[in-house]
């Protein structure tokens, strides 16, 4: 791929694995050991399987058509919402759980932000009969509380971060720690497309279902595997990664990743990484993240807890530098009305994550003829409350 | 040869170093703790510059850290308060610091600067050995830093040669695979991890930390290694009255 990583973990200039000696010969066996798995044909086989019986893949290409009255071309929906606990991270809990089996782990930890991250883990660790511990910041645990509830009810420890921001960046920072003094029996499920490598890339190979499913539904519904573009929002990135992979060879395609303005990028409250980060390292990778002068990460700021994240992945920035993708952001706001146009166009509720990118709709102009992929990388239910305050319902 | 490379030679056995976070628990403190700690007869000191997210640090360094860097701590002022540190102290001193706040001051500068001012070595606990050999190495050599490889017993012997290969005073190495801070209970595996890593004849001398916070730690340390590390007992240490004046005594608690 000419967008892929190279044998030392990079993508350009990012990517890498900048992490003390402790995590060295776990994140040396993930290295070693997750192609070989992920080839091995009863992997395949059994991911396969729980994608499509468990998890209800592939999940439609909905053709959004009163939105694509409103936007004078063709929109179509890739729904994430509708896999089994409301959005894409199923796909890469199902296909770290069954490597971490095979690794011989008897032990999951993971970090969460929106919570569904965590409740994806939660679940495949129900499935798989394994213990589960989940690290959620503490603000966050506030803003998600169903998402809480759910991760208890499915048997997992939800731990508290209480430093820093207590949001996502701290939850991750608590996991590490924690596989730091885990080594031995502990797999680390990472959420999104960010850590060391191989994690950026294991995570994006799990979550590249969703272009590898777009493409053949964009074929039988339009005759052509390509679009003209693909929206998706970008806090790690893992949806944005899942829904670019495959088209990322496409040049034709343009591939557009949605940040999170949050109060608007120079107010001092946002998560917009591409705007206001430089490069650097964070969680493990060479990328691009928000800091100060001095290289202290900077506390994000987002509505939306799954976007509330100071760096983004390290093929992302990588994307991001060579300009293969265009990264462009959204506020709280902007995103809130479209996550209530969606509601009213579509009969959907999408996540406030997601709403980010149906945002963006409205500062684009399309020919009448393009295809548009957007990735509706999950669904409302766990912000309702948000909407609530938002609109006083 | 660097005063690291002296000491090693000078002195065999039951070294001290202690670790401490610049900035807390306040601004301008620095030299004086350097100063109070050579005094005591500690042997070498790691001088931490405070990063925001310490992943591989437990809490009292993490919240040593937050407090320095309200305080206003960074590289630019830890330099400042430095920059007359060799006409008080004598003994070697190491920064100890995550890789962010060097790339953003610049490695090239930040190896530059750390030599002017008499730094010998520096500890980057989350700057591995492959970045370090393609991107860095060169800027510690030509400012005659040493840089300070961590070593845990689920490290391959393979692993642990290379880094023996690539070091040039000693190696870090860790009591356990734990965050700092954690209390170490001596067992007969780390025991037989400690043998282990004594029998292959590094070239470099081993200084066991992680989990050091009293005599029977460190004497339990030096029978394996040249010496051993004290950090977040110090630094919590640090949080009390009077700290200064009694910097002997809490040496003396370590090493009669």
């Amino acid at each position: 791929m000419k967008y892929g990583v190279n044998e030392q973990g990079y993508y350009g200039d990012f990517g890498g694995a900048y992490i003390p000696e402790m995590l060295y010969p776990n994140v040396e066996e993930l290295r070693q050991q997750y192609l070989r798995i992920l080839n091995d044909a009863d992997f395949k086989a059994e991911y396969d399987q729980l994608l499509r019986d468990y998890v209800g893949r592939p999940s439609p290409l909905y053709h959004a058509r009163r939105y694509s009255e409103k936007y004078e071309t063709n929109i179509f929906f890739k729904r994430e919402d509708l896999n089994h606990t409301g959005s894409h991270k199923i796909n890469n809990a199902i296909g770290q759980i069954l490597l971490a089996i095979r690794l011989g782990k008897k032990r999951i930890i993971a970090e969460t932000g929106a919570g569904q991250h965590g409740v994806a883990t939660a679940t495949v660790c129900a499935l798989k009969g394994i213990e589960c511990v989940v690290y959620m910041g503490e603000v966050d645990m506030e803003r998600q509380a169903p998402n809480v509830a759910r991760m208890k009810m499915l048997g997992a420890k939800v731990v508290p971060a209480t430093s820093g921001s207590k949001t996502l960046k701290d939850a991750t920072n608590e996991a590490m720690r924690d596989w730091i003094n885990n080594p031995v029996d502990t797999h680390y499920i990472i959420g999104s497309v960010v850590g060391p490598y191989p994690y950026p890339e294991m995570v994006a190979q799990f979550q590249s279902v969703i272009s590898l499913e777009a493409k053949k539904q964009l074929l039988e519904k339009t005759g052509s595997e390509l679009p003209q573009y693909v929206i998706a929002c970008v806090g790690g990135g893992s949806n944005a990664m899942g829904v670019f992979y495959h088209f990322l060879d496409d040049e034709s395609v343009k591939l557009i990743a949605v940040e999170a303005a949050g109060q608007g990028v120079d107010s001092g409250h946002s998560a917009a990484t591409t705007f206001l980060g430089r490069e650097g390292v964070l969680h493990g990778s060479r990328t691009i993240l928000m800091q100060t002068d001095d290289g202290q990460v900077v506390e994000p700021y987002s509505i939306s807890a799954g976007l509330d994240y100071p760096g983004i992945g390290p093929q992302h920035a990588h994307l991001y530098k060579i300009k293969r993708a265009q990264y462009v952001s959204a506020t709280d706001d902007e995103a809130l009305q479209a996550g209530l146009l969606c509601c009213q166009l579509e009969g959907i509720i999408p996540a406030i994550e997601t709403a980010h990118a149906l945002a963006h709709l409205e500062k684009m102009k399309f020919e009448p003829t393009d295809n548009v992929v957007i990735c509706i990388s999950g669904r409302g239910d766990k912000d309702l409350n948000t909407y609530i305050k938002h609109f006083n319902f | 040869m660097n005063r690291l490379n002296k000491l090693f030679d000078s002195k065999k056995d039951n070294l001290l170093s202690i670790y401490f976070t610049a900035g807390y628990p306040a601004l301008s403190t620095t030299v004086e703790i350097a100063e109070a700690l050579e005094k005591a007869g500690v042997d070498f000191l790691e001088i931490g510059f405070p990063y925001s997210d310490p992943v591989a640090d437990g809490p009292t360094i993490q919240h040593s850290s937050e407090v320095a860097l309200e305080n206003g701590m960074n590289l630019n002022r830890l330099f400042e308060e430095l920059k007359d540190i060799r006409q008080r102290v004598s003994i070697p001193i190491l920064l100890m610091g995550y890789v962010n706040p060097m790339v953003q001051y610049g490695v090239a500068r930040f190896c530059k600067k750390a030599a002017e001012v008499g730094v010998d070595g520096v500890i980057v606990p989350d700057l591995p050995m492959y970045e370090y050999e393609s991107l860095y190495s060169k800027d510690f050599k030509n400012n005659n830093l040493s840089n300070i490889f961590l070593v845990t017993p689920q490290t391959s012997e393979e692993r642990i040669r290379k880094i023996d290969g690539l070091s040039d005073s000693f190696i870090y190495l860790l009591s356990s695979s734990s965050i700092t801070g954690k209390n170490l209970e001596v067992s007969n595996s780390i025991e037989d991890y400690y043998k282990r890593v004594k029998s292959m004849q590094l070239k470099n001398p081993a200084i066991i930390g992680f989990g050091i916070s009293n005599t029977d730690t460190f004497n339990k340390a030096c029978e394996y290694a040249r010496g051993a590390i004290v950090g977040s007992a110090f630094v919590k240490f640090l949080g009390s009255e009077n700290y200064l004046e009694r910097i002997p005594g809490f040496i003396q608690s370590i090493r009669p």
